[in-house]
């Protein structure tokens, strides 16, 4: 009888915890406990991926943008009722509001971070790739091309598709694609051009993530290519000094009187490489003939900027040339390079100064920087000198060591020879 | 006339000291020739080098300026603008080295020969008290040009010092003065190195030295019973030894001469307590074999830090050691000791293998 009523009572007990509801967290997996399952591709993914996008990490779940009933678990009418508000996968012309619907709700993102932007939706219909697809065109980039969707990643995250290092192939999915691209009549070379440019050298092998990709100069949201004008603004934007200086250069204004854009003619865009002396030579080759011809009074006064900027750089290679030297044999030349970092400041200055081509204010920095190289190179002789000095005094002093030794032997033997006679 | 003169000064001084023992050095003592006689040089040579540190230290004090903010410039300016300085402070550092080196062979030479026997017991321990106050010298020495090197080394070095049981943490405090390697310790270090250390090194060299002379030079237990059926060959310490003694200095010198003009030491980078010690950072060759030890030892040894059990070893070898003569029985009856032997070439092929790894195993360079 008691094992009877024992039986019974554990019965109702199971019995009751199997009717139970599972507890909240439980049932917000149900979107992804069945979607996991489905054998359709682009149902199942979503659940994979789901677990690496940041939403997720800040507590966000599948309803919060596809709405529904995540608690209906196998009941897919139940689940997907519109009732419930599910909203399902948006066409590709609704993405923008979809995401829109939390990003640019400045109450609601303001939970999360309260300095976050909340004008992306807004920028992006001001772009090329919005102004399109407002017009009807869905080969154009919306939210889920540049940041994924179910694993989209914090920008700060080196997976983010937005991630600086990775920005340029993002981009370049589409616009390095000649066949997605052949309706548009732009170029899919720039992907291309930008990797061999000194602005992707010193963001992927530097790891500076401040140096400029895509969106630096194109925006994000908003991107679209920087009209001529307003191309020295772009590139001012970190290049201050130098955009300073070439305002007060010729070149300002016959740049835009020609309709020309300024950094550009000269430096390129998206293969801007590492400036050398040589664009200063004038001559065949450099960008200066597009405009001026051979022997003009212009491109005089570039081979006098050349000269002056070459020269110190010269000397510079040659006091570094002559340090390097004495410090592999041993000298002690920290004074001396330390003295030499005055003409290398020059230097740059120098070589940014030659945007405004005033030779006299060129010639202010090049001239104590040749001075101060000349100085070390002379130093850099005495080291030598000093380095000679040191190896025949070792050899004398080797000498005289060598002849005390010989002297401490003959000794020895003598007195070795004493002791057993 | 000048041997007059000499036996003038002679007597003039034996009215006012006793000469006796500086005679009995002269005339009497004898070392015995024997096929290890060749490691006898290595104390004298210890010693020849100590006194070249003595004697360059004194002449870089006259420049050098204890401080964070002075001394790497005060080295630089040694190295650079003082005559011949690069030559006293090369030599000081080159010289420092070498006596470390000899010092090890000196010392493993008496432990093999079994020199630390009876009656030399306390020859052995003031042996061993001066192997680790010249370790000290060559530790506190090392951060004194205030480099990039020397201060990593120092913080390194004094983590160490921080894993010993129960006082770590204090003794590390008072190494550093302070929680960190800053110009307090260098302040401290210089201190140790020109002050503490030689009155130390004074005190426990006079007394061995003093132990050699009244004890004389030790043989090994089979030369000393071959001995027995046949006289044992010696030399006069005065002139014989000491000329053959003489010859070691000076090529010594030349050796010094060569290395400091051919490879000076190094000034480095000035130290920066804020920036990262640099990849590859490890101690002088002389402290590598511990370091590459400790390297190997995982981080816990069931309840026990890795560190920790890696000082514990290293105490009990450098007690072990030290302890030797009251140890090993059968030195002390004056028998050959093939297990104590055995020991110490184990000992000295560690230091070796692990000093080598330090330099060629990856991550080591």
């Amino acid at each position: 009888m008691k094992i009877a009523l024992r039986v019974a009572v554990f019965g109702i007990v199971v019995g009751a915890a199997g009717m139970c509801h599972a507890p909240s967290a439980w049932a917000v997996n149900a979107c992804i406990d069945c979607h996991k399952n489905l054998k359709e591709e682009n149902l199942r993914l979503p659940a994979v991926k789901i677990n690496d996008d940041y939403h997720v990490v800040r507590g966000l779940k599948c309803q919060d943008c596809h709405g529904g009933d995540p608690e209906a678990a196998d009941k897919k009418e139940k689940s997907h009722s519109k009732d419930k508000g599910f909203r399902g996968k948006p066409k590709r012309l609704d993405i923008p509001a979809f995401c829109g619907r939390c990003h640019s709700d400045p109450s609601y993102m303001r939970k999360f971070n309260p300095s976050i932007r909340t004008d992306q939706v807004k920028e992006y219909y001001t772009s090329g790739h919005g102004k399109r697809l407002r017009e009807g065109d869905q080969k154009v980039a919306v939210c889920i091309s540049c940041h994924d969707v179910h694993a989209i990643r914090a920008i700060k995250d080196q997976a983010a598709w937005t991630y600086p290092v990775k920005v340029a192939e993002t981009c370049g999915h589409c616009h390095a694609d000649p066949k997605y691209m052949k309706e548009r009549k732009i170029p899919t070379d720039q992907l291309k051009k930008y990797k061999v440019s000194y602005h992707y050298e010193v963001l992927t092998k530097k790891g500076d993530l401040s140096a400029p990709t895509c969106n630096s100069c194109h925006g994000n949201h908003g991107a679209t290519p920087p009209g001529v004008d307003s191309v020295e603004n772009v590139c001012s934007h970190c290049h201050a000094a130098t955009a300073e200086l070439f305002d007060k250069s010729a070149h300002k204004e016959a740049f835009s009187d020609l309709g020309q854009p300024a950094c550009v003619t000269c430096h390129g865009n998206h293969d801007v490489m590492k400036p050398t002396d040589d664009l200063l030579a004038g001559g065949k080759g450099t960008p200066c003939e597009t405009c001026h011809e051979e022997g003009s009074a212009e491109l005089k006064k570039a081979v006098e900027v050349r000269a002056l900027i070459g020269g110190l750089s010269r000397g510079i290679e040659e006091a570094d040339a002559i340090l390097t030297r004495a410090e592999e044999a041993g000298m002690e030349v920290g004074l001396p390079k330390f003295e030499l970092i005055e003409a290398k400041d020059n230097l740059i200055k120098a070589r940014a100064e030659s945007h405004t081509l005033k030779a006299k204010k060129i010639k202010v920095l090049t001239d104590p920087g040749v001075v101060i190289a000349q100085k070390t190179v002379k130093k850099g002789h005495q080291l030598m000198a000093e380095l000679q000095f040191r190896r025949k005094g070792l050899a004398a002093s080797l000498l005289v060591i060598g002849a005390v030794l010989v002297g401490l032997f003959l000794k020895i033997r003598e007195v070795d020879r004493r002791g057993r006679s | 006339m000048s041997e007059m003169k000499a036996n003038r000064i002679v007597s003039w001084l034996e009215e006012r000291v006793d000469l006796g023992a500086a005679k009995h050095l002269i005339q009497e003592k004898v070392v015995p020739v024997h096929h290890h006689t060749i490691w006898y040089y290595f104390g004298g040579m210890t010693l020849f080098l100590f006194a070249t540190q003595v004697v360059t230290g004194i002449m870089l004090t006259l420049y050098y300026r204890p401080g964070a903010e002075e001394a790497y410039e005060s080295v630089q300016f040694i190295m650079t603008e003082v005559q011949f300085g690069w030559l006293i402070r090369s030599i000081h550092s080159w010289s420092a080295n070498l006596m470390v080196g000899t010092m090890m062979i000196h010392l493993f030479s008496v432990y093999l020969t079994q020199a630390y026997r009876k009656p030399r017991e306390l020859t052995w321990i003031t042996g061993m008290a001066l192997f680790g106050v010249v370790l000290t010298f060559g530790f506190s020495g090392y951060l004194l040009p205030w480099n990039v090197l020397s201060l990593f080394a120092t913080k390194v070095g004094t983590n160490v010092a921080g894993q010993v049981p129960l006082v770590g943490h204090a003794l590390v405090r008072f190494l550093r003065g302070g929680e960190d390697v800053t110009g307090a310790t260098l302040s401290r270090f210089y201190g140790l190195h020109i002050a503490i250390l030689p009155a130390v090194t004074t005190l426990i060299l006079g007394f061995h030295l003093f132990m050699v002379q009244q004890q004389g030079m030790s043989s090994p237990p089979d030369v000393e019973k071959a001995a027995a059926k046949h006289p044992m060959k010696t030399m006069p310490f005065f002139p014989n030894f000491l000329l053959r003694d003489l010859f070691g200095w000076f090529a010594a010198v030349g050796v010094l001469a060569a290395l400091a003009a051919i490879y000076p030491w190094e000034l480095g980078k000035k130290a920066d307590p804020f920036a990262p010690a640099p990849a590859g950072i490890r101690p002088e060759w002389y402290f590598m074999y511990m370091f590459q030890t400790l390297k190997y030892i995982p981080a816990k040894v069931g309840p026990i830090d890795g560190e920790v059990l890696g000082v514990l070893a290293f105490g009990v070898g450098g007690l072990f050691l030290l302890l030797v003569p009251f140890l090993d029985k059968k030195s002390a009856r004056g028998e050959a000791s093939p297990l104590f032997r055995w020991i110490g070439v184990g000992i000295i092929v560690y230091m070796v293998v692990f000093t080598a790894l330090g330099y060629l195993a990856p991550g080591g360079k």
